[in-house]
């Protein structure tokens, strides 16, 4: 599987990673590579076999509503960047496009 | 009085106990020769001058309350978490305090600690050399004797091949035996929280400590692990163990191999019955563990968005972009079936592979043994610039984490100069059995006591 320059920068843009010039040109190659090698498991025949996305088969794990303590909103703003009136300050949501 | 920071943690709980000496001369010994070893190795991101109780050193992907927790990245360097992880408090609640934070690849990934953000470590035994990783400044604290014991991550071997690498012990425990809530999620589905020490017992202590169930940790459910002094305690009579033979094949250097088999004769010698076993999927596990891993870490770090803590995107370093890209590209529209739900069906076969070997209807071997990394230590600087040899070098240990098993790394001699680890793999679920096998064969061989000649002045 080759990825191309125009590939990397589409799924660098649905990873919102701002990439360099530098790693927009690396990246083509190195990410091929890896994918090369990702390609041997086309030889495995995978027929009938259910997928394991986690060993403990555990799913929805549910509990109570309750009430109990917290952090602070002191304590949740502490490592915040920019805050303001006690609360995050984020970045528009419709300015990009 | 003798040098307190060669004591094991078992002695070390015995001497507070008995009195021999105060918690305060303990820590003062090990912030002492902190003080004149880490500015070599660099094997502490962060030191806690004002620690309290047995010292142990975390690696800083797991959050401590109000002491600084950078997961090695840029993006964190000024996080400072308002909560401690759950395995922070189990261990606190047995009066250990944290010592330091100890270096790591950026977010756990990497194999040779040469991805930290803030300098790689350096191997205690030839400081020219990669101590492994991801779990770095862990192993070679606890190889350099810079702290009782350490805790690691593993999620592709990241707690055993540091441990191989620095000749001390490392236990990745079985997925949902210890709690992952409050360490930075990498990969989730394989991500386990392990000790590294300085001996078997000592991590059977610290595997007491840190398991059991936790509320904030869905998957983690199992009963807290309690040894039982059952099965092969002080003797390996009639333990089977299988050889896996594709963990001997190309790649595997001479002298590790010599060494590992060396030591499968010495389980043998002690009463154990050897017979080869087959793990066909084995040689598709990197390529599985990469797309499923990387998919997981794109998924996980989208939390980084400089929002509410840390910094902007772009000071993630490359290898996080590079499995960021990775795994949003897996992930993506048309490619998802080709890579993502492909690798998942992969993993179900390499789990069988276990199962049919650890079955008594089939080969019914009580443990695996095999190396830990094909190679001993290498040169710093040796394998950066090639992404791909580096992930190959995590060809046998990344399997447990794939089939959720435990796994040990037990020092079981030398290569070059060099240390090399066994790795014994058990049953999901059974540390007992593999604790009590590595200390059976660490009791017999002395290979543990061994130590780096660091030239500290005491």
């Amino acid at each position: 599987m080759k990825i191309t320059k125009d590939q990397v920068k589409k799924v660098a843009k649905l990873a919102n990673l701002p990439l360099s010039a530098d790693e927009e040109e690396k990246y083509p190659e190195q990410l091929s590579a890896i994918l090369d090698y990702f390609d041997q498991l086309n030889s495995v025949d995978t027929k009938g076999i259910e997928p394991t996305f986690n060993v403990t088969g555990a799913s929805n794990a549910l509990s109570e509503d309750i009430i109990s303590s917290s952090l602070t909103q002191e304590q949740a703003l502490s490592n915040a960047p920019v805050k303001k009136d006690g609360f995050f300050v984020t970045k528009g949501v419709f300015e990009n496009e | 009085m003798n040098d307190l920071t060669k004591l094991t943690l078992i002695e070390t709980i015995e001497g507070l106990k008995a009195g021999k000496f105060t918690e305060k001369e303990l820590n003062n010994a090990y912030l002492e020769k902190i003080k004149e070893l880490n500015p070599q190795l660099n094997a502490y991101l962060m030191v806690n001058e004002g620690v309290k109780g047995i010292p142990a050193a975390i690696k800083d992907i797991i959050c401590t309350q109000n002491i600084q927790t950078t997961a090695g990245s840029k993006i964190l360097s000024n996080y400072i978490p308002q909560y401690d992880a759950t395995v922070i408090n189990k261990l606190k609640n047995e009066g250990v305090g944290v010592i330091g934070k100890a270096n790591m690849d950026e977010f756990a990934m990497g194999s040779s600690g040469e991805n930290s953000a803030f300098g790689a470590t350096k191997n205690p035994w030839n400081q020219s050399k990669v101590p492994g990783g991801s779990s770095s400044g862990s192993a070679a604290a606890v190889a350099a004797d810079l702290c009782v014991f350490a805790l690691g991550t593993d999620t592709g071997g990241s707690i055993r091949q540091p441990a191989s690498l620095c000749g001390v012990v490392g236990l990745k425990p079985s997925y949902g035996r210890v709690s992952r809530y409050g360490a930075m999620p990498m990969a989730s589905s394989f991500d386990q929280i392990g000790p590294i020490t300085k001996t078997v017992a000592d991590a059977r202590k610290v595997l007491e400590w840190i398991s059991g169930p936790d509320e904030y940790d869905s998957n983690c459910v199992a009963e807290k692990f309690k040894f039982q002094n059952s099965k092969f305690k002080d003797t390996i009579q009639n333990l089977k163990v299988g050889v896996p033979k594709e963990y001997f094949g190309e790649g595997l250097d001479k002298g590790v191999e010599k060494v590992v088999r060396e030591a499968i004769d010495k389980l043998k010698e002690l009463g154990a019955e050897i017979v080869e076993v087959s793990l066909p999927h084995t040689e598709y596990a990197i390529a599985a563990y990469y797309i499923l891993m990387a998919s997981e870490v794109s998924s996980n770090l989208a939390r980084f968005d400089g929002i509410r803590f840390g910094d902007s995107r772009d000071k993630f370093g490359a290898e996080v972009k590079r499995r960021i890209m990775l795994g949003t590209f897996a992930l993506s529209t048309g490619y998802y079936d080709d890579y993502f739900a492909k690798a998942a069906k992969v993993r179900t076969l390499i789990k069988q592979d276990f199962d049919k070997a650890f079955d008594p209807a089939a080969a019914g071997v009580d443990v695996i043994v095999g190396p830990v990394s094909p190679t001993v230590a290498w040169n710093l600087g040796e394998k950066v610039s090639d992404p791909l040899t580096m992930y190959l070098s995590d060809i046998y240990t990344i399997s447990a984490n794939l089939a959720g098993i435990p796994a040990l790394s037990v020092p079981c001699g030398f290569s070059e100069g060099l240390p090399v680890g066994l790795q014994i793999l058990g049953k999901y679920m059974d540390e007992e059995t593999i604790l009590n096998v590595g200390e059976v064969y660490e009791q017999a061989t002395q290979w543990h006591s061994k130590r780096p000649d660091l030239r500290f002045k005491i």
